[in-house]
């Protein structure tokens, strides 16, 4: 599918000397019809209401619509998807889905298929899109460390062990993209946060280092700020956060709410909190607390603690509402039959919900009105209105998790 | 590394402690019981070891992985969770008897994939 204007110029390098202007623009209309009309059906339908749900026991993934509230049909041969995440394609149309099993695999939405898939690792657990979506990174456990592939053809383009110390490699988390073909990322064995420059990999310079040490015990997932000013990476192994502000002269970490559960027995951590979908409304930043039951609530201003709030259960996904005025929080076991709903302007929980068994997983429609939930061990997903809190639907999947809106197309570090 | 060897003796001390689960062959949890059990295992064990069981931040749980370790090590470390490693006690919701048996059955024979189980 060439740019329409490419045809007439190959037209022309095939023709003689004699150019009678009649003759070319008869040429010319004959060489372009055929690319105006091209595209088929099955190019022109948009993708800004579509859509996947990973149905993690099988393998799959269900296509879905928001604006239909359907569930279209399934893409399958994915894998071992349990806990698998996935990244857009800026034009939305594409997908690139990190399996736990170390595959990454490239789907097409409108046609609902399977393009390609490599065995990049032993284990992965997610990857990321740089800002030109030129470059898809998976962070890996084993071996630990990120692969950075080209995004049209898969192709390793470079492979970058997290050795913090002689044949020690950490498990990496908190992948995200920065701007200019960068990514950030936490080692969760070693403490350390590095960023991997690859702005030189087509001219063939070898990947750029940054590495901060110490950042604190064990960070175990990371978020940026929507700005991509703010690196933030909680830390399992102690009470508190690492923040890198990138847009410092010389960057460097500091630890924010230090010790938020000083002097409390932390409760146990059945699941990991997720970072990924941060939850900044307004100017306030809502982010789990680890071995406690609360949401914190810190000032993105001055960083500092103003508020907690005590939740039904150890926070999994602390998510904003888009417009920032809700923010939903679900639990890890044995509380993951609930979702509460904090309003930001009283922060005082408003509603709480029972969408089903095993809530894994929400994503809101991208202006907000519905949100998506997946219940595993109901096979279901909830379409929920978010003013009403009424359900709009609820549609089958096996043992359905993560949910993903092709909106993260066009958000940093989705 | 060193957290690793830390931890690994620290279960190893829980082991003999008076309070971790006793051998109980003869207490099998029920039926419907067991296949509770296996669920959450894949399922929620699944979230940090991998559905599969092949490891992602917790280490692999196949019976190549756990039949070299002492039964009552790897039965501790299910019931007492691993201190300084995001293992928690899981004793809040399955009895001494159950993460016995579990570990007995991790160390056996890796059980049966649940690419289809969890489906229905």
């Amino acid at each position: 599918m060439k740019p329409a204007n490419h045809l007439p110029t190959r037209c022309l390098a095939g023709l003689s000397g004699l150019l009678l202007s009649l003759q070319l623009s008869l040429l010319l209309s004959a060489c372009a019809s055929p690319a105006a009309t091209e595209p088929g059906p099955q190019n022109i339908v948009g993708t800004g209401d579509l859509g996947l749900v990973v149905e993690r026991a099988s393998g799959s993934l269900q296509l879905l619509n928001t604006s239909r509230r359907e569930l279209l049909g399934r893409i399958e041969g994915l894998g071992d998807l349990s806990h698998a995440s996935l990244v857009y394609s800026r034009d939305g149309a594409h997908a690139y889905v990190f399996g736990r099993d170390g595959a990454l695999s490239k789907v097409h939405l409108p046609s609902r298929r399977l393009l390609a898939r490599v065995q990049q690792s032993g284990n992965s657990i997610g990857g990321a899109i740089s800002q030109d979506g030129r470059l898809v990174a998976a962070q890996n456990y084993q071996p630990g460390g990120i692969k950075v592939f080209d995004s049209v053809t898969l192709a390793e383009v470079a492979d970058i062990p997290a050795e913090y110390a002689p044949g020690q490699r950490s498990r990496v988390v908190g992948l995200a993209e920065l701007p200019g073909q960068r990514f950030i990322f936490s080692l969760f064995d070693a403490d350390e946060i590095w960023i991997a420059d690859l702005s030189g990999i087509a001219a063939g310079r070898p990947p750029q280092l940054q590495k901060f040490k110490d950042v604190g015990r064990q960070p175990y997932d990371a978020l940026i700020t929507p700005d991509g000013r703010h690196y933030i990476a909680g830390l399992f192994g102690e009470d508190g956060l690492a923040k890198i502000d990138l847009w410092a002269a010389e960057p460097r970490v500091e630890r924010i709410l230090a010790g938020y559960g000083r002097g409390q027995q932390a409760l146990p951590v059945f699941k990991m909190p997720h970072l990924r979908g941060w939850a900044v409304a307004g100017r306030h930043a809502y982010l789990p607390a680890i071995g406690r039951h609360e949401v914190l609530v810190v000032d993105t201003e001055s960083w500092q603690e103003v508020g907690r709030i005590a939740v039904a259960g150890q926070p999994v996904f602390v998510m904003a509402r888009p417009d920032g005025r809700q923010v939903w929080v679900n639990f890890a076991l044995p509380d993951y039959d609930r979702v509460q709903v904090i309003d930001t302007q009283s922060r005082q929980i408003i509603q709480t919900l029972k969408p089903g068994r095993a809530v894994l997983h929400m994503e809101f429609t991208p202006r907000g009105e519905s949100v998506w939930i997946s219940a595993r061990d109901d096979n279901q997903i909830s379409v929920i209105d978010t003013a009403s809190f009424a359900v709009q639907a609820r549609l089958p999947a096996a043992s359905p998790s993560g949910i993903f809106f092709t909106s993260r197309a066009q958000r940093s570090g989705f | 590394m060193n957290h690793r060897l830390q931890a690994l003796l620290i279960t190893c001390f829980l082991s003999v402690l008076p309070t971790a689960p006793v051998r109980s062959a003869e207490a099998e949890p029920s039926a419907a019981r067991q296949l509770q059990l296996l669920r959450i295992l894949r399922q929620d064990c699944g979230s940090c070891h991998g559905m599969q069981l092949k490891g992602g931040l917790g280490p692999a749980l196949t019976a190549e992985a756990l039949r070299e370790l002492p039964h009552e090590a790897v039965a501790a470390t299910i019931f007492h969770g691993r201190p300084g490693t995001p293992m928690p006690p899981w004793k809040s919701m399955i009895s001494a008897a159950e993460a016995d048996w579990l570990a007995r059955q991790l160390q056996h024979a890796t059980p049966a994939a649940s690419g289809t189980e969890a489906q229905k």
